[in-house]
């Protein structure tokens, strides 16, 4: 089992490495240059002069590239641009953050809450006229622009009926407390229920629109795994055992149905943040989506930068918890 | 098991994909190959192609998928005996005012009425098939061609070439795909038409490689290889006429999900401004993208060319995913 763990994080370390220098190489293939890419067309030579020196641009690439790494471990990427002119790139990241997190795990939270079960109805009733409206259903699921069902939802449910807020994550008129960033989880430390209440409220359209996609995908595994697993002998033999259904359903059926439907939703965060950067951008939500949308806008690469190597690394570091947690559910895996 | 959908991480679910589909591969390219392997399809008489073939005639989904891109394809050839203005001409710009009246609404003549430029919709709709086929059909044909080249090295030499190029496959399918996509229509100086397409393409790149890669080696281990081997046929000619041939077959119906993955994507681009900003030729990605500033006041605006995007989309993903479900060997019974 170490060793398994020892031999991905290795993997791991070498997907990094090769990460760094396509991240470095793209910045040098920018349009103009790093220089104008941080500084903007119409910095003054002074100051151009003044930066090629402090990122070491008169050195040699490999010098480059090394500092490049040493200043990216520090978090120093450089101030921001475009998306909050004059802040630090890293800082812009770190604010950011727990707004797209929390909007993520509440799409998560919805995809899972509503796919397995559906799924898991759907392969029961196999053919029936559920499993293949719930089909269609996810097909179209995947066929709709994120952005576009967005906007749908933004359109009909805030705009038309007024049911629920336009934008942001919370109406301005409250003074909530902050503790952890969190705008939820702060109401309810703080007690500040109708603080919590109206986040929450801001938080059902985007979420609902970042939720299809995975949504989607986890219905669709659940459905073919639990086809798969039903069709096992171990559940015909539970079944002439004469075993409850009940038994029968939840220890032999979903439990080993569930395991690839696990990996499923540690892949689904790569796709939750590139859905976040749509749906933010709608919604003006004020997390990293919106900053990487606002940053490719208007060309904010020290920003750009900081998303795009924290997106990854937190894909890759969340992949490989996945595995772990695979291995250590399913022994099979560790020999591979 | 091995299992398609059972995947195991992003790369582990291209290879089951590969692996599954690896013995009923090939379609008609090589079916003595095919039948060599199979008696048991010999005894029934039929083979797998002419099988999967009769399961696709008989299924719905299958036919509603084929008639939605048959249209498609249909309507982009003859769109311009359609189309009943010049798509890029502001017949209407006259009536536009930016304050009052944005978007010329609909009359007679202009079903749909026209845009901010006071161009004719319908026109642009039935005339922005042609861009949109182009985005989809190019950006997949180079994705497949770049991933065609890394898999087959990999796969035909394995070894360190197949480590190396896998290497660097791994950390491409690392980074989110569409986020890879806007971050290489953002090195491009002036954005086109061909930048969208290359940074779709690019996202596909690792995906086609890791599966060919995957139903190659699966070849690889074949008796047929190995006969030829035997016989003394060259090696190239083993890649190329027997290996080759016989692992496009899961390459294929990728291919017919990844064009409707990327018009969608190309409408992503271009909401993020990073499409083509020339929209004299209008596809419909790029005209729900610039619908954007208008989409409260006229949503009519957005709404047709996402229609259609839908339509299209689901109409390409129908027939992928019924052809991958007919030449799964598994779903044989």
């Amino acid at each position: 089992m170490i060793r398994f763990i020892v031999r991905r994080l290795l993997q791991m370390v070498g997907v990094v490495v090769i990460l760094s220098l396509l991240v470095f190489a793209w910045l040098k293939a920018l349009p103009g240059g790093t220089v104008s890419a941080l500084l903007g067309e119409r910095a003054t030579p002074e100051r151009r002069a003044a930066l090629e020196k402090a990122l070491g641009l008169d050195q040699p690439i490999y010098v480059q590239y090394w500092e490049f790494v040493k200043r990216a471990v520090r978090g120093e990427f450089g101030a921001s641009t475009g998306v909050q002119p004059g802040t630090d790139a890293f800082d812009v990241f770190l604010t950011r953050f727990p707004a797209t997190i929390e909007l993520a795990v509440c799409a998560l939270v919805l995809a899972i809450v509503l796919g397995i079960p559906l799924g898991y109805l759907a392969a029961r009733r196999r053919a029936s006229l559920f499993d293949n409206t719930s089909i269609v259903f996810s097909l179209i699921g995947i066929a709709v622009p994120v952005f576009f069902l967005a906007f749908l939802l933004k359109y009909w449910f805030a705009v038309k009926l007024q049911w629920l807020p336009v934008s942001g994550r919370q109406d301005p008129g409250i003074d909530a407390t902050r503790v952890t960033g969190f705008f939820v989880l702060d109401g309810l430390l703080t007690r500040e229920f109708d603080a919590s209440w109206d986040a929450l409220k801001h938080l059902i359209l985007p979420s609902l629109a970042l939720a299809t996609i995975p949504f989607a995908v986890i219905f669709r595994i659940t459905r073919a795994s639990v086809l798969e697993v039903l069709d096992e002998d171990y559940v015909r033999t539970a079944e002439s055992k004469g075993l409850t259904n009940r038994i029968i359903r939840g220890r032999h059926v979903l439990r080993n149905a569930l395991l690839p439907v696990v990996t499923t939703i540690g892949l689904q965060t790569g796709g939750l943040l590139v859905g976040a950067v749509l749906t933010e951008r709608v919604f003006s939500w004020g997390g990293l989506g919106d900053a990487l949308a606002i940053a490719f806008q208007r060309r904010d690469y020290a920003v750009l930068q900081v998303c795009i190597l924290m997106a990854a690394v937190t894909y890759v570091v969340i992949n490989l918890l996945v595995d772990i947690a695979y291995a250590v559910i399913d022994p099979r895996v560790r020999t591979r | 098991m091995p299992n398609p959908l059972n995947p195991r991480g992003k790369k582990e679910r291209i290879d089951a994909l590969a692996a599954t589909s690896a013995d009923t591969s090939g379609g008609g390219v090589a079916v003595a190959t095919v039948d060599d392997a199979g008696h048991v399809e010999e005894s029934t008489g039929v083979s797998l192609v002419a099988s999967a073939w009769q399961r696709l005639r008989r299924n719905p989904v299958f036919l509603i998928g084929l008639t939605i891109t048959t249209l498609f394809v249909l309507l982009a050839i003859f769109a311009p005996l359609i189309a009943p203005h010049d798509p890029a001409d502001p017949i209407l710009l006259p009536e536009v005012r930016p304050q009052t009246n944005p978007i010329p609404p609909a009359r007679e003549g202009f079903p749909l009425g026209a845009d901010n430029a006071g161009r004719d919709i319908l026109s642009r709709l039935i005339v922005g098939s042609r861009q949109t086929l182009v985005v989809g059909v190019m950006a997949t044909l180079f994705g497949l061609l770049g991933g065609l080249t890394l898999g087959t090295l990999a796969g035909a030499f394995g070894g360190w070439v197949d480590s190396v190029v896998m290497r660097v496959v791994d950390v491409m399918l690392s980074i989110p795909s569409l986020l890879l996509a806007f971050s290489i229509a953002a090195i491009a100086a002036r954005a086109s038409q061909w930048t969208v397409i290359i940074a779709i393409a690019v996202v596909q790149v690792p995906i086609f490689a890791r599966l060919l890669r995957g139903s190659m080696l699966a070849q690889r281990a074949s008796d047929h290889v190995l006969a030829a081997r035997a016989l003394g046929v060259k090696e190239s000619a083993i890649v190329f006429r027997h290996m080759l041939p016989n692992s496009l077959g899961p390459v294929i119906v990728q291919s017919t999900l990844v064009v409707a993955t990327s018009i969608i994507d190309a409408a992503a681009l271009s909401f993020l401004g990073l499409g083509n900003p020339d929209d004299r030729q209008p596809e419909w990605g790029q005209m729900l993208g610039k619908a954007q500033p208008y989409i409260y006041d006229h949503p009519a605006l957005a709404v047709w060319p996402a229609l259609c995007i839908i339509v299209v989309a689901l109409g390409f993903t129908l027939m992928g995913e019924s052809l991958r479900e007919a030449l799964d060997p598994k779903s044989r019974r």
